[in-house]
């Protein structure tokens, strides 16, 4: 009896004590989570956020992206057999290079919302997350209008009230000039708010503000104005296209916030021109991560042991590399012999001469000698130095009665008839015809190679820094919009000291002048940063230069500089060979050969379909106000 | 009784087999095929170019079939004509809607108020519907011959559409190639005409020499392209084999 009593009232003190409100037991705060309103209570914490916003932030071509986002239009060939399908498709297809990122246009909208609400935030921090976080909005919503067209305009944090009717949250598309006078407003509303320093880069700042406005309206502008080549490239809503009235306008708000960056009052970017050889120092533009360099305006900063990338790994010349890995980008002759000589004229690279008999060259690199020194900062050169020794790009040897004596692997051995036994035939980085990893078109890259010790080994990665807005580029926009304007005096006086950087300094009179001139510029100085799709695009030029059209010798080395009208839809290469004749005064020099890789079976086709990229089938079925992409 | 392994097998045997229930749908059986056509003639196009839709209204979320996205399945592919103008389509019985979307093709989708019209087709068993539509041109009576390397193209144009829509010629083409598969992106050899060669419609000539073909083969296949201003997908003449 006692023992059951003893139970009992064990058992009714457990009972009675487990009598708890829900709510007590179950809203459990969690420790290792925190709410919307303690995580802005605090500005260092609120930096850890919207760091995470600046990593997600979408670009076309980046290191995070590989390096195939860079190889593609015919300006390098992908030596890697995978990766093959660059040059081997008929078309690209209109989903090609789509963007459609809301979650992450919600989460920068929510961080504007809790940032505006956070009370122990001082108020100058607030001001500046805020401006940086309308910075990046804005730049994605660039970003997108640049792939897309207009898109809606998504401004605040949407809420799904569980109703089962979601259509008050579905919005149409905004125009297209809607989207860049968006970008646009925004820019001017921050560019005050954000520091105008260049001590961390990576972060928004009042230069980037301008140069994004300066590139928007610049887009806006060329859009509005060359969208007349293609009426067809429309929609009656002006979700795409830009009325042609609204050019000049655009063209205007380009060069005045162009030209605030280059009065210096968003700090004091310049061109780089710390090394004294002219290609080291191209180079070095997107090398050099200290003070000096004062050219990057906004980047993507990688640090060792912290973040760092394989660009370096993939791309680096191959032979005695670290890891013996690389080669993977290969530029084509097709940008290559559109570097400009020094006198200002455009060449093919003089492989014959007038009687079609082949030129000598003494030193391997000779051929080259004489030109636009991006070219040597642009592509890793047969012959010259790589990132620890020379590079070893050659392809056989060329005997006198027109043999030729190579081999099917980097660096092999064989014989030359009636000549030397066993030495080696063909270079260690190539090229061989279908041999993956070598510089098959005989050029490997070199702008944005790390030549530091260790970064292009897979384990330390590479440093180097993406950059997404530089001083060039935006003298090359001043120069564009000051040239529509009718002003080419003032383009060319932005040009020449873009021009005179990279070793032409005969400048440009304000009479030569020409839009092949804008766009070949703009080639040459931004190769491989990401910009030729959507210059070509915006100046309605990319169905007329990626025709689909195969190329034939004679159209690769004819009217080099005519870049509005000549097509490139295939990466061509150029070969070194060495000649051998014993007898010859010429013995051992070399000779240079063009030739079509067989890799390269298709021709790049744009189609009028491709100018805006695919709005998936799901996304429109899930918001029947998004009208479909015309020509598609 | 002792249960031993043969008694486990068979047990085991016979839920197995207890399980084997045919749980599929059966595959979709009706065919619905045809071709574009204008007064019954096939209209000729590029493989792969000119795409068409099909929609099956009624449930689910709007799209074409073989849309990847709706579906989630991921091996359906785009539907597109043929080059010689067909299409085929294996279905379930039931309503379903056609349509070509403006800017595809080299011809006119006839079209109401301003807006694309859809063919509307009830599928009971297999099917035949040819797609009426009206093109810009009409290659008229090619012929091929050859001398030597090189084949020659005649042929005439006639213009179709006359009314406002009206469009110019940018080029003609006289393409070959090695497979059947003949057009602008699958060529061996092409010969370009530009508008300003081309003075009489009803008698123009094209000549192209083909390069020497490795592995050896003794023909080719020709075709001849028209290239409309402002329109992206040319229209040809039927594929020919041509013995060199």
């Amino acid at each position: 009896m006692k023992k059951i009593l003893l139970i009992a009232t064990a058992a009714l003190v457990l009972g009675l004590g487990s009598c708890k409100k829900d709510k007590e037991f179950l809203d459990v705060q969690p420790t290792a989570l925190l709410s919307n309103s303690q995580a802005f209570t605090d500005s260092a914490q609120v930096a850890s956020i919207i760091v995470d916003l600046y990593v997600r932030q979408v670009d076309f071509t980046s290191f995070r992206n590989t390096w195939t986002s860079m190889a593609d239009f015919s300006e390098s060939f992908p030596s890697e057999n995978a990766q093959a399908t660059i040059v081997q498709r008929t078309e690209w297809a209109t989903s090609s290079w789509s963007t459609w990122d809301y979650a992450y246009i919600r989460d920068l909208n929510l961080f504007l919302e809790r940032v505006a609400a956070a009370t122990t935030i001082s108020e100058v921090a607030k001001s500046r997350f805020t401006a940086e976080a309308r910075f990046l909005r804005a730049n994605y919503y660039f970003e997108m209008v640049k792939r897309m067209g207009g898109v809606p305009l998504i401004l605040k944090s949407l809420l799904y009230d569980f109703s089962g009717d979601p259509t008050y949250l579905q919005q149409a598309r905004a125009k297209e000039s809607e989207m860049y006078d968006f970008v646009i407003s925004e820019a001017e509303a921050i560019k005050g708010l954000l520091p105008a320093n260049l001590v961390d880069r990576s972060r928004a700042s009042k230069g980037a503000a301008l140069a994004m406005e300066a590139r928007a309206a610049l887009y806006a502008a060329s859009i509005a104005k060359y969208g007349a080549n293609t009426p067809s490239v429309a929609l009656p809503g002006g979700e795409v296209g830009i009325p042609a009235s609204l050019s000049q306008k655009y063209y205007q708000t380009a060069l005045k916030a162009a030209q605030e960056i280059i009065s210096g009052s968003a700090g004091g970017y310049a061109l780089y021109k710390g090394k004294p050889d002219l290609s080291d120092n191209f180079a070095s533009v997107f090398l050099e991560k200290s003070a000096v360099n004062s050219e990057p305006i906004f980047i993507e900063d990688y640090k060792i042991r912290f973040r760092t990338h394989g660009f370096t790994t993939n791309n680096q010349p191959r032979y005695g590399a670290e890891e013996e890995e690389g080669g993977r980008m290969n530029p084509s002759l097709n940008l290559v012999q559109s570097f400009e000589k020094l006198d200002n004229t455009f060449a093919p690279m003089a492989t014959n001469d007038l009687s079609g008999n082949p030129i000598f060259y003494t030193n391997q690199q000779d051929i080259f000698a004489g030109r636009d020194a991006r070219l040597g900062g642009t592509v890793l050169l047969p012959g010259t130095f790589g990132r620890n020794r020379n590079v070893d790009i050659w392809a056989g040897y060329q005997l006198a009665n027109g043999s030729i004596v190579t081999s099917d692997d980097r660096g092999k051995n064989g014989n030359i008839p009636g000549g030397p036994q066993g030495i080696q035939v063909v270079g260690f980085d190539g090229p061989v015809n279908g041999k993956e990893f070598t510089a098959q078109t005989g050029f490997y890259l070199r702008k944005f190679i790390d030549p530091a010790p260790g970064g292009g080994s897979r384990g330390t990665g590479s440093e180097v820094p993406w950059i997404r807005y530089r001083y060039a580029e935006v003298l090359l926009n001043a120069a564009e919009a000051a040239f529509e304007l009718g002003q080419p005096d003032v383009a060319a006086g932005y040009m020449n000291q873009v021009r005179a950087r990279a070793g032409l300094i005969v400048p440009l009179t304000a009479g030569q002048i020409t839009f092949d001139r804008i766009i070949h510029e703009r080639r040459v100085e931004l190769a491989f940063e990401g910009h030729i799709l959507f210059d070509m695009k915006r100046w309605r030029l990319a169905h007329v230069i990626w025709d689909g059209t195969k190329m034939t010798v004679a159209d690769l080395l004819s009217n080099i500089g005519k870049e509005s009208t000549k097509r490139s839809t295939q990466p061509y290469s150029l070969w070194p060979y060495k000649y051998y004749d014993p007898s010859s005064p010429n013995n051992g020099k070399w000779i240079y050969k063009v030739v079509l890789l067989g890799a390269v079976t298709a021709a790049n086709r744009f189609q009028l379909g491709n100018y805006y990229s695919f709005i998936d089938d799901n996304i429109r079925a899930n918001n029947p106000k998004i009208v479909r992409q015309p020509n598609q | 009784m002792k249960i031993k392994l043969h008694h486990i097998i068979i047990v085991a045997l016979i839920i197995t087999l207890a399980a084997c229930k045919k749980d599929n749908y059966d595959a979709p059986s009706s065919m619905l095929s045809g071709k574009i056509v204008y007064k019954g003639e096939a209209i000729q196009v590029e493989y792969n170019q000119v795409p068409y839709e099909v929609y099956q209204p009624g449930f689910g979320k709007v799209g074409p079939i073989g849309s990847a996205s709706i579906t989630g399945a991921s091996n359906l592919a785009p539907t597109y004509f043929a080059p010689e103008g067909t299409y085929s389509l294996m279905l379930f019985d039931g309503d379903y809607k056609i349509v070509v979307r403006p800017g595809q093709g080299p011809f006119l989708w006839k079209q109401t108020g301003g807006k694309v019209d859809t063919v509307v087709v009830s599928l009971k068993g297999n099917q035949t519907l040819d797609l009426e539509v009206t093109p810009y041109y009409m290659v008229r009576s090619p012929q091929f011959t050859v001398s030597g390397r090189v084949v020659s193209g005649a042929f005439k144009l006639e213009k179709i559409i006359t009314d406002a829509n009206a469009k110019n010629i940018e080029k003609v083409s006289l393409y070959t190639n090695k497979t059947m598969f003949v057009s602008k992106a699958d060529n061996i050899a092409v010969f370009d005409s530009t508008t300003n060669a081309l003075t009489d419609l009803n008698d123009i000539k094209l000549k192209v020499t083909v390069p020497a073909i490795v592995p050896t083969q003794n023909y080719v296949f020709a075709r001849i392209g028209v290239k409309i201003v402002g329109v992206e997908d040319m229209i040809f003449s039927p594929v020919v084999k041509v013995t060199l």
